[in-house]
């Protein structure tokens, strides 16, 4: 049994350079996803997507002084870089019904290309907006927690290229450990509104990408009760059972009541 | 970007400042900067400037946090045609064991059979590839709506079209056999019918779309009533205008719908804004009327009506409810993808 892996990414040493991003297209052969400026922050990349499987976020902060530059003119920054969260209870996987969205052996949440039909009901399922169907190729695609390289004993490719440690790699539960030491120490040194993001206790029960980000993770569209649909379904069923049972008897009343003409 | 939401986003920014806004605001600048020696500015983001913001309120600069639902134009339709097939697969086992008159029975059957083989065609058609849908049956997994939907409709379609194979027959070959043959394919078909007509609502109630999760407690009854309807009348306009069982279902059916679409639009969930506003809600609502009230008043008036003009009346009755269902699943559909574009945080923070 091989260790179940996680990424730290932690938006406090992020530069914003987008090597990661980069690393990402180049290892995994991904295609560019349009030349255009979003024309509200220097990040033009926006969103993930079926293309893009690492998206540093840039969040502009009002000027504060002393905090984000030597001048009360210019705004601080804060980057960070998105992934997929790869859930403990992961909404694409339950839904999908051809069995292409597994779970590896490193505890990531897999996408078999060759097996994904594209019926896209994994991106209605996803309670982060992460996996999208590739319009031309019909599938749905996302970050696969490099498991070529985690296979051959490499560290994914986003993790390997970023340059201040941003992204850290490593074991699950040592590298909580080491979020919470690193959330002490920046506590410790005045940074009093860092947080971090692992959603354990909404019923995605955690996620295996997690984020240590300054102020309030909405802010970044990390939402603070994600929801695994799956948790719906129960209800959903015993609604159709009502539905079932509504139509078998209005029309059972109905040929009952009507004169059989 | 690529994207349309993200495009449909910065277009419903406020506009860009006028010029003479602008040659005021640099008036405004010079000024201020010869009288103090430096102007006071938010480094790339100037004061006034119509830039959004990351915030707890609107999430990352307002970008939606959800993905839009990526089916094609063939999933509204299939939820409008297997939902009428379904229905009146069931209406032909009742219509059949009550011993209604056999060309209604026939209609019916025809009615189901068609919509079982349109079902699967608009399903792959979906798909781009058709072969890729033999990957749904690899696997049957139960906490999936869409894997538990795909068997509904592979269950669907064979007994439906056996059924309606036998009841041709009937008239031509002799023999206890094709009766036989009809009435357990008809059950089965009627069995999986009910699933037909209700799944639909499971499968988009139990996803991340906040107007879709937000009504899975009434969507499957909801596209139940919305099946039956169409179903009906599509039997209906067979020239089945007289039928009193079928003029009773149509009444309850839109009787059905009306009082969903009453509880819909007393709703207060700001998550429900997509079934009331914009295309989407235009759609839904035009659905909802169609389906609803509409057919109810014209049916009731029918009751009243002559004997020919109440016939004018019913047909208009049924094709209204088979527009309107069309037009429900549509709506729905779209209203779908509106709440995904607007699932910042702050409109899913109460989801």
């Amino acid at each position: 049994m091989s260790a179940t892996t996680a990424f730290l990414t932690d938006s406090t040493l992020c530069i914003g350079c987008k090597a990661c991003e980069v690393a990402c297209k180049e290892w995994n052969n991904l295609g560019d996803d349009g030349l255009a400026w979003t024309g509200f922050s220097y990040d033009n990349t926006a969103e993930l997507g079926h293309s893009t499987w690492r998206h540093v976020k840039f969040v502009e902060h009002p000027p504060e002084i002393g905090h984000g530059g030597n001048s009360p003119e210019v705004s601080s920054w804060t980057f960070s870089s998105d992934v997929c969260k790869h859930c403990e209870e992961a909404g694409c996987l339950e839904a999908c019904p051809t069995g292409s969205i597994v779970r590896t052996e490193f505890g990531g949440v897999y996408v078999q290309p060759d097996i994904c039909n594209g019926c896209s009901y994994c991106v209605v399922a996803c309670p982060f907006g992460v996996v999208q169907r590739n319009k031309e190729d019909g599938r749905a695609f996302k970050c696969t927690f490099c498991y070529d390289r985690q296979k051959a004993g490499l560290t994914p490719a986003c993790a390997h290229a970023c340059p201040t440690e941003s992204i850290k790699f490593g074991e699950i539960e040592q590298l909580r450990a080491e979020a919470e030491r690193r959330l002490a120490k920046l506590k410790e040194s005045g940074m009093n509104d860092a947080v971090l993001y692992d959603p354990k206790e909404t019923s995605v029960r955690g996620t295996h990408a997690f984020f240590l980000t300054r102020g309030d993770p909405r802010q970044y569209n990390l939402p603070l009760k994600p929801e695994v649909p799956t948790i719906y379904t129960k209800q959903g069923w015993k609604s159709a059972a009502i539905g079932a049972g509504v139509l078998a008897a209005a029309t059972m009343l109905a040929f009952i009541a009507g004169d059989n003409r | 970007m690529k994207d349309s939401a993200l495009r449909e986003q910065l277009r419903s920014e406020p506009a860009e400042p006028s010029l003479p806004q602008r040659v005021h605001r640099l008036e405004e600048i010079r000024r201020e900067a010869a009288h103090t020696g430096r102007v006071e500015g938010v480094g790339v983001r100037l004061a006034g400037a119509p830039i959004p913001v990351a915030s707890v309120e609107t999430g990352y600069y307002g970008l939606p946090l959800l993905k839009e639902p990526q089916w094609s134009w063939e999933i509204p339709v299939y939820f409008f045609v297997g939902g009428a097939a379904g229905a009146a697969a069931v209406i032909a086992e009742f219509a059949q064991m009550s011993g209604a008159q056999t060309e209604l029975v026939r209609d019916a059957r025809t009615v189901a059979a068609v919509g079982a083989l349109l079902s699967p065609a608009l399903l792959v058609s979906d798909l781009g590839v058709p072969s890729r849908f033999l990957n749904m049956l690899r696997v049957f997994k139960v906490q999936s709506p869409m894997s538990v939907g795909v068997y509904i409709v592979s269950a669907f379609g064979p007994p439906s079209v056996l059924a309606m194979i036998a009841n041709r027959l009937r008239g031509r070959m002799p023999g206890m056999m094709l009766k036989m043959i009809e009435s357990s394919a008809g059950l089965f078909s009627a069995l999986c019918g009910l699933g037909m007509a209700t799944y639909t609502g499971v499968l988009i109630g139990a996803t991340a779309i906040p107007v879709w999760n937000k009504n899975i407690d009434s969507l499957p009854i909801h596209f139940a009533l919305s099946g039956l309807a169409a179903g009906t009348a599509a039997i209906q306009l067979m020239g089945h205008e007289e039928s009193r069982a079928l003029n009773l279902l149509g009444l309850v059916a839109s009787a059905g719908e009306s009082l969903i679409g009453v509880k819909l639009e007393k709703a207060p969930s700001p998550a429900n804004a997509p079934l009331k506003k914009g295309t989407s809600g235009l759609i839904t609502r035009a659905g909802g009327l169609l389906t609803g009230p509409l057919p109810l008043a014209l049916r009731i008036a029918a009751a009243f009506a002559g004997e020919r003009r109440s016939k004018q009346i019913i047909r208009m009755a049924a094709a209204s409810s088979l527009a309107g269902s069309l037009l429900t699943r549509v709506g729905w559909v779209r209203a779908g993808h509106r709440s995904a574009q607007q699932s910042n945080t702050a409109a899913s923070r109460e989801f």
